[in-house]
């Protein structure tokens, strides 16, 4: 069975130098998804990654929880018109069009 | 080695103030942060050398030590002096120990003329100096793989940073797919975790089959006499051959589906997509006088 390993919301906090005001801003906007067991707040361990990247964004660009947002979801639509590319390109290559 | 004009590198001038190389790098590090530009190797280089004029610039000591000595940067000698008068040690200590930045970058190389000027430096974007625990960095690799390579689940041995690492690539990978290794990244320091390791596959394809996901695409070529009258024709696979029936007065561009047939499901074994035909028509050439009549006389029929 799958085990998820739950990291306290305090404990990342103290690690990484953040604001417990700064997760909830992130949570606020559904950047992360804490979750609560018996009134304590956790955050599943492979979602850290994500979480860096964030607070990344934020100490060393001084971007603020919005901010982030608006990245992220910017950087999904590069990607996603990225992957398009691709295929458009790959077809054209296929129809003997050259780049 | 060249001599780096870190004030260019900021787009500043000689006379710029503190405040003046805060606000320039600033907003180059968010133009080509590695965390804005995923997988773009172009910032990431633009980003180190915005970071290490920032060092430079925004320290008072080295700014000096730069305007002073930098173009005669090859004098090492006075560089020593230079260094002790100063009464500042700058002890070499790779980038890496002080925490990577996670995805794409690798942030341990500063430039030759740095090194040979300042010998390395702990600082760097990330001040303050917190000693606590980094997860490694994640490291990206690129694997060309040719097509009949990816049709099949096959193993491949890949060298990362000198590792050997044993890959299971399942049928069906895309072009473009990234697959993630946990562990197989950096090593992370003060005891954090290995980054990741992400494997970007690029498909090579000279078959004459196109692929669009599960789907292949293929252009057949029948006589126009079968085009015609119909009758059978044997047309390849990818990966064997199909006989295929073609209907009386067939036309040129019509498609053909074959359930099944086509590439493999990534990760659902046993599932294939559909091949399309598309059936060209090859006219027959170097007519005789006997064809050409006959030919007069079916369009005279018309």
């Amino acid at each position: 069975m799958a085990v998820t390993n739950l990291i306290l919301i305090e404990t990342l906090c103290t690690h990484y130098q953040v604001e417990v005001s700064f997760i909830d801003s992130l949570s606020d906007l559904g950047l992360i998804e804490v979750q609560t067991v018996e009134e304590i707040r956790y955050l599943p361990e492979e979602k850290v990654t994500h979480l860096e990247r964030m607070i990344r964004l934020h100490q060393e660009l001084e971007v603020n929880p919005e901010g982030i947002d608006v990245i992220f979801n910017l950087l999904e639509k590069v990607d996603r018109l990225s992957q398009e590319l691709a295929e458009a390109k790959n077809t054209l290559r296929r129809m003997g069009i050259q780049e | 080695m060249d001599f780096i004009d870190y004030y260019q590198t900021l787009g500043i001038d000689k006379n710029a103030t503190e405040a003046d190389i805060k606000k320039a790098y600033r907003k180059l590090a968010r133009k080509y942060h590695p965390d804005v530009n995923p997988g773009d190797k172009a910032a990431e280089q633009k980003f180190k050398e915005v970071n290490e004029a920032n060092e430079v610039l925004s320290n008072a000591e080295k700014r000096k030590q730069y305007d002073k000595y930098g173009k005669d940067w090859k004098h090492a000698e006075q560089f020593e002096k230079a260094g002790a008068g100063a009464g500042q040690g700058y002890t070499y200590r790779p980038r890496e120990d002080t925490g990577g930045f996670g995805e794409g970058f690798s942030g341990s190389d500063y430039s030759d003329f740095f090194e040979s000027m300042f010998g390395g430096s702990a600082g760097g974007f990330r001040q303050g100096g917190r000693s606590v625990k980094y997860r490694g960095q994640d490291f990206h690799a690129q694997l060309d793989l040719d097509i009949r390579d990816a049709y099949k689940t096959h193993q491949q041995v890949v060298t990362v940073n000198g590792e050997k690492i044993r890959l299971t690539i399942a049928a069906g990978i895309a072009d473009g797919q990234t697959i993630k290794i946990k562990g197989k990244g950096g090593p992370g320091a003060n005891g954090g975790p290995n980054g990741d390791l992400y494997i970007k596959f690029t498909i090579r394809n000279d078959t004459g089959f196109h692929r669009e996901g599960d789907r292949l695409y293929a252009n057949v070529e029948i006589d126009l006499y079968t085009a015609i009258l119909g009758g059978e024709i044997v047309a390849d696979t990818f990966d064997g051959k199909v006989k295929l029936k073609i209907p009386p007065e067939t036309q040129a561009g019509t498609k053909v589906r074959l359930k099944g047939k086509g590439f493999p499901v990534y990760k659902k074994e046993g599932e294939f997509g559909d091949l399309i035909f598309t059936y060209t028509i090859k006219n027959p050439t170097n007519l005789s006088a006997e064809e050409k009549k006959l030919f007069e006389q079916l369009k005279n029929l018309r």
